[in-house]
């Protein structure tokens, strides 16, 4: 059997690894990024117990291994009854680590906003919380997108990971096929392009985004 | 505080310290109805500190102010609610960078005042028009010159109503040939009856618009007297020199 024939052959199998792949890692970036917003809005604009919280929380995870923050979901956490899917344990341990990254990111974001526009709003009567949702949050999501593409990657590969915790992604449909067949450097080549693929993908549809919701003299100050 | 019948603004006796720097020591003043004030003193001394003084964007450590008989400074006071009859004008600009002319005008009357939409853009218009920029309305804050983005900005506040307008430092960001432009909106207002506090040195807008100069340094008021007398016969030799020092920095008539 040639590459291309074994391309054929195993690649419907590595297609419902894909589809699982890109399910975790749109339901962990999504998981990640209402957290990430709550946890970089509570490190900043928080009072003391919510900042040091944030803090800590983003501290733990960018601290320790995504591996093992996916074994104690998916192999501590039945010692106190409490079982999960792997694919489960898998959204919750990507989402749960990707939300430290994306607090970070945000909180980049929101500090490079001039204290300016703070005070502008509150000058015409705004609340606190209604400047952070019209006036804060609207420009740091938009400024954040360039860096926030690279966390969005950065899931979409380390998903591979949850193949550990045997969530049936690409990675683990991959290995399967490979222990079968034996054709290991075939098997991840595919699996890799695959990936690649899906990351350019992915890349190119976030710079569409970030052009579409440009605003002429809204970035990043470098 | 009906005896105060006519005062718009009453400051009385604010003291404000940033660590060991005593900003402001004891200052007092009122502004009536319809007047413009324009306070003066070198950088440092505590003017803008003042002025975020009066719509509580700093806290003063003590004293008190009035905004129509309404307690500014009383803790029990929504914040909210007085600063929507307080319009305050920047000195660099802060327009809201996402949204454009329209929007930076019409999100207070929308998210504040609770408009419908038509309603406040109409509204909005109407004050991007005072401003001579109804045909800027589509264009975002960065698409748009100093003095466009100043004349917006006032546009910002006088959509919300406001009793009192504070300008702080309005025109010292621009390039000198956009100043003519805004002082131009800030005079208009000041002659359709609008009570004004402003923070300039703009000696031409003074003498000819406003109907006192307060002169302020090192946190307390030297002397305040309507422009005449403090440019031709002032009390202290302190205001003397200031206002010679500035006349010879800003010009003598307004810039047009």
């Amino acid at each position: 059997m040639n590459f291309f024939e074994l391309t054929y052959d195993i690649l419907p199998a590595l297609l419902k690894g894909t589809v699982v792949t890109l399910e975790l890692t749109a339901c962990s970036i999504s998981l990640g990024f209402v957290l990430g917003i709550a946890l970089a809005l509570g490190r900043l604009y928080g009072n003391r117990p919510i900042s040091a919280f944030s803090s800590g929380y983003i501290q733990f995870f960018r601290g320790t291994p995504l591996l093992v923050q996916l074994f104690i979901l998916y192999y501590g956490l039945p010692r106190y009854d409490i079982r999960l899917s792997s694919f489960v344990a898998g959204i919750l341990g990507l989402g749960l680590n990707s939300a430290a990254y994306q607090a970070e990111y945000f909180r980049g974001a929101i500090q490079s906003i001039s204290r300016g526009q703070m005070m502008a709003a509150r000058a015409i009567g705004m609340s606190r919380f209604k400047t952070i949702m019209n006036i804060i949050l609207p420009q740091a999501l938009r400024i954040v997108i360039p860096s926030w593409s690279n966390e969005l990657i950065y899931t979409l590969k380390y998903s591979s990971v949850a193949y550990m915790i045997a969530a049936p992604e690409l990675m683990a449909q991959g290995k399967f096929i490979a222990a079968e067949n034996f054709r290991y450097f075939e098997v991840f080549l595919v699996v890799a392009f695959i990936y690649l693929v899906a990351v350019l993908i992915v890349s190119r549809a976030l710079n569409v985004v970030e052009k579409r919701v440009r605003i002429p003299g809204l970035q990043m100050a470098q | 505080m009906s005896v105060n019948q006519g005062i718009t603004l009453k400051v009385e006796n604010i003291h404000k310290t940033y660590g060991r720097e005593k900003v402001l020591q004891g200052i007092s003043f009122e502004v009536k109805k319809g007047e413009t004030k324009v306070i003066i003193g070198p950088s440092g001394t505590g003017k803008s500190t003042l002025l975020r003084c009066v719509n509580r964007l700093t806290i003063p450590d003590a004293g008190r102010i009035w905004l129509d008989g309404t307690e500014i400074t009383h803790p029990r006071t929504d914040i909210n609610k007085v600063r929507q009859s307080i319009g305050m004008v920047f000195q660099d600009f802060n327009l809201f960078s996402h949204l454009s002319a329209l929007d930076n005008v019409r999100i207070g009357l929308i998210k504040v005042k609770k408009m419908v939409k038509g309603e406040a853009t109409e509204e909005a218009m109407r004050h991007l028009a005072r401003v001579g920029l109804e045909d800027k309305a589509a264009a975002y804050p960065a698409e748009l010159s100093g003095g466009q983005q100043q004349r917006v900005s006032i546009a910002r506040a006088l959509a919300m109503g406001p009793k009192l307008m504070l300008f702080d430092e309005p025109t010292s960001a621009l390039d000198p040939e956009l100043i003519g432009e805004v002082l131009k909106v800030m005079r208009d207002l000041a002659e359709s009856g609008m009570t004004m506090v402003v923070v300039s040195h703009e000696m031409g807008f003074a003498r000819s618009v406003c109907n006192e100069i307060v002169f302020i340094e090192n946190g307390v008021i030297v002397e305040q007297g309507p422009p005449e007398v403090l440019f031709e016969d002032p009390q202290h030799q302190r205001t003397r020199q200031f206002l010679f020092k500035i006349t010879e920095l800003y010009g003598k008539s307004e810039r047009k």
